[in-house]
């Protein structure tokens, strides 16, 4: 059974479908890359798994379960019990995320004492466990610094620390290292990697960075205005992606340009609120759009492993299907 | 890099020669001023229709390098040449003049256009300042240099918050292009764009590179781009230049310890491409209290004893004797310490 488990999970604000009926899964030890543009829904489709999404914004889905619990029918209590200690997350900017009043120490002991309690003395010295985990030189001197004292990259280490404190089953990382320079960005990364193995998590890693998804995800979903359009193993989808989005978002790489003079770019932006197309939402950027993809959105095909929503999936040697 | 001193070959736009920018910083009544060296001594050469490429992480000095060539701010030393003419000794006016062929496009679209402007408005204003045309000249003249850079004539007035990411750094990009410049300093121009918006603006700035024969200077920190558009490349660390020379030079032979820490930071979207990961211990040291002798001791592998003590100064590579002008600034690299580091993981 998977750890974590989505049905046509829609968010909507007011009229607009920020997340528009996407599904997946995570299974127990396993790292999901989630890429897409600004705007592609990643981070509120992540947002509503946490239970963060405020009003206006309503979240639909046939199913969300963490672990056989369904979420959205349990318990205000018993939910917010699950989230910050089984299900965790990382936020994009470690420097406004963490509250510039209290000292780190405080910060994490706070989420260690509404999980699981304990006395002072335990309590700090699991902080301090902690902080040597995610590799903070000097633990104790560090427990009474305020944010503020911190670089970037310690900053999200403490973050990391926080979220890791309950031992999660699962830890969301949106946008972990997008803030931080390209050395700490891989230490970071590693840290992350390393301690995903060592307590077996499902890891949901959101990036717009398709690199770094390549090299460390086993499987990757791509969304695009809401909507996955392509999932499947990483190897996979970035070797031969199936989905028009995912092969222009590949060509337009630089590296992907090595030795012409220039990128392909895809032309036009991601749509927002008020100019969706009809049928597929690519269509009027895709250079394969026919009559049929301008009128009748198309359906994913594939099983669950490796789905695209194409009507013409892209075969092998990146042409669309008759 | 050519480093002749025939200044008034017209190939050369842009001449630094030794370029520092000290800042005093005070730190309390009683405490005397630290100086942060923020830009240490850079000197490069530009060449009509070339671009070259600033990196390093954020602190390195790399945008306070863009605003002296610029002339926002005035270096403490150094002299900074174009077309023949130093910059620092000219009185003002002529200053002003100059100004208007070095031309800046800054990192955050949403923050560098005035929001209560219309497109039109912004891109006239440089003309207003600088020129005498006439008010249909000046809008003839923005509507001609929109539809250079993609935009669309109905968009001249329209005002910023109407317009996505991408197309507002196309306004930047045009606003630079008003008072045909010579020089573009491009500080981080794509690292606010989506990948996709991001190829897009990279297209456009080199066409228009090729069709006014623009010289870039590009801050950046993504290698991946920085490969794809430079032809000198320069990575900075703590202020000072490491590692200089074309982009063929850096890429397919890298030297000091801090560009190939870099390189194999850079996540890899082909499995082959990839290198073995060099660790990076700990984080760029504060300006305000470096380390001694070389910056980058305290994170190098392969630092020693005189690395700690002495400086390395930049010197030409002796490994690819043929090739003129990579420079390096690394005693290891010169003693010959750093072992043969295989390229990929593969």
């Amino acid at each position: 059974m998977s750890l974590l488990q989505l049905e046509n999970l829609s968010v909507t604000f007011g009229n607009f479908r920020a997340v528009d009926n996407i599904s997946y899964k995570v299974e127990e030890g396993e790292v999901l890359g989630i890429v897409g543009e600004s705007g592609s829904g990643k981070s509120v489709s992540s947002l509503s798994i946490m239970g963060l999404i405020d009003f206006p914004g309503k979240v639909n889905a046939e199913q969300l379960t963490f672990d056989n619990q369904d979420l959205l029918a349990m318990p205000e209590k018993q939910r917010r019990r699950l989230t910050g200690s089984d299900i965790a997350m990382i936020f994009q900017d470690p420097m406004t995320s963490l509250n510039p009043c209290f000292t780190v120490g405080y910060q994490i002991i706070e989420a260690l004492k509404t999980h699981q309690g304990g006395s002072k003395k335990e309590l700090k010295a699991r902080a301090i466990e902690l902080l040597t985990q995610v590799g903070i030189p000097a633990p104790e001197s560090r427990l009474d610094n305020y944010p503020h004292q911190l670089s970037g990259g310690m900053s999200q280490r403490v973050m990391i620390a926080i979220s890791i404190a309950c031992n999660p089953r699962l830890l969301i990382a949106d946008e972990p290292t997008t803030a931080l320079d390209v050395t700490i960005q891989a230490q970071i990364i590693d840290l992350l990697i390393d301690l995903q193995r060592k307590k077996q998590m499902g890891l949901v890693l959101i990036t717009h960075d398709l690199a770094l998804v390549a090299e460390v995800a086993h499987r990757v979903i791509v969304m695009y205005a809401g909507q996955i359009v392509e999932s499947g193993p990483a190897s996979e989808v970035f070797s031969t992606p199936k989905h028009p989005y995912t092969q222009a978002l590949l060509a337009s790489l630089p590296e992907s340009a090595a030795g012409k003079a220039r990128l392909e770019a895809l032309p036009g932006v991601v749509p927002g609120q008020y100019d969706r197309p009809l049928g597929c939402l690519l269509s009027p950027r895709c250079p394969y759009a026919t009559d049929h993809c301008r009128k009748v959105e198309p359906a994913n095909q594939g099983d669950l492993n490796r789905q695209v929503k194409c009507h013409t999936p892209l075969d092998s040697e990146g042409r669309p299907a008759a | 890099m050519n480093q002749s001193d025939n200044s008034f070959d017209n190939q050369l736009i842009l001449k630094a020669n030794n370029l520092k920018q000290h800042y005093q910083v005070k730190q309390g009544v009683f405490k005397s001023d630290a100086v942060v060296k923020a830009v240490d001594g850079i000197s490069f050469d530009l060449e009509k229709g070339k671009t070259l490429a600033v990196v390093g992480e954020s602190g390195c000095g790399k945008s306070t390098l863009g605003r002296m060539l610029t002339m926002i701010e005035t270096p403490t030393e150094g002299s900074l040449a174009h077309l023949g003419e130093d910059l620092l000794t000219l009185t003002k006016d002529a200053q002003a003049k100059l100004r208007q062929k070095i031309q800046i496009i800054f990192q955050n679209p949403y923050g560098s256009l005035n929001p209560r402007k219309k497109i039109g408005a912004i891109l006239e204003e440089p003309l207003i300042i600088n020129t005498n045309l006439s008010k249909t000249e000046r809008k003839e003249k923005a509507l001609a240099i929109m539809s250079k850079v993609g935009l669309k004539t109905e968009h001249y007035d329209r005002y910023p918050h109407m317009f996505s990411g991408g197309q507002r750094q196309r306004i930047a990009i045009a606003r630079g292009l008003m008072l045909d410049p010579n020089v573009i300093v491009a500080d981080e121009p794509v690292s606010a764009l989506d990948v996709s918006v991001q190829a897009q603006v990279l297209n456009l700035m080199m066409d228009l590179q090729e069709e006014f024969g623009l010289s870039y200077v590009f801050i950046s920190h993504d290698l991946s781009v920085v490969e794809h558009i430079a032809d000198d490349v320069m990575v900075m660390y703590l202020g000072k230049v490491v590692e200089q020379g074309t982009r063929e030079q850096l890429f397919n032979n890298p030297q000091h310890p801090y560009t190939l820490a870099l390189l194999s930071s850079t996540p890899q979207l082909s499995p082959e491409k990839r290198r073995t990961r060099i660790k990076l211990e700990g984080e760029l040291p504060s300006p305000l209290n470096p380390p001694s002798g070389c910056a980058f001791h305290g994170r190098c592998s392969y630092a020693n004893d005189r690395c700690k003590s002495e400086t390395p100064t930049l010197r030409l590579d002796s490994s690819d004797s043929q090739e003129q002008g990579h420079l390096i600034a690394c005693h290891a690299v010169e003693e010959n310490r750093i072992e043969n580091h295989t390229q990929s993981v593969a």
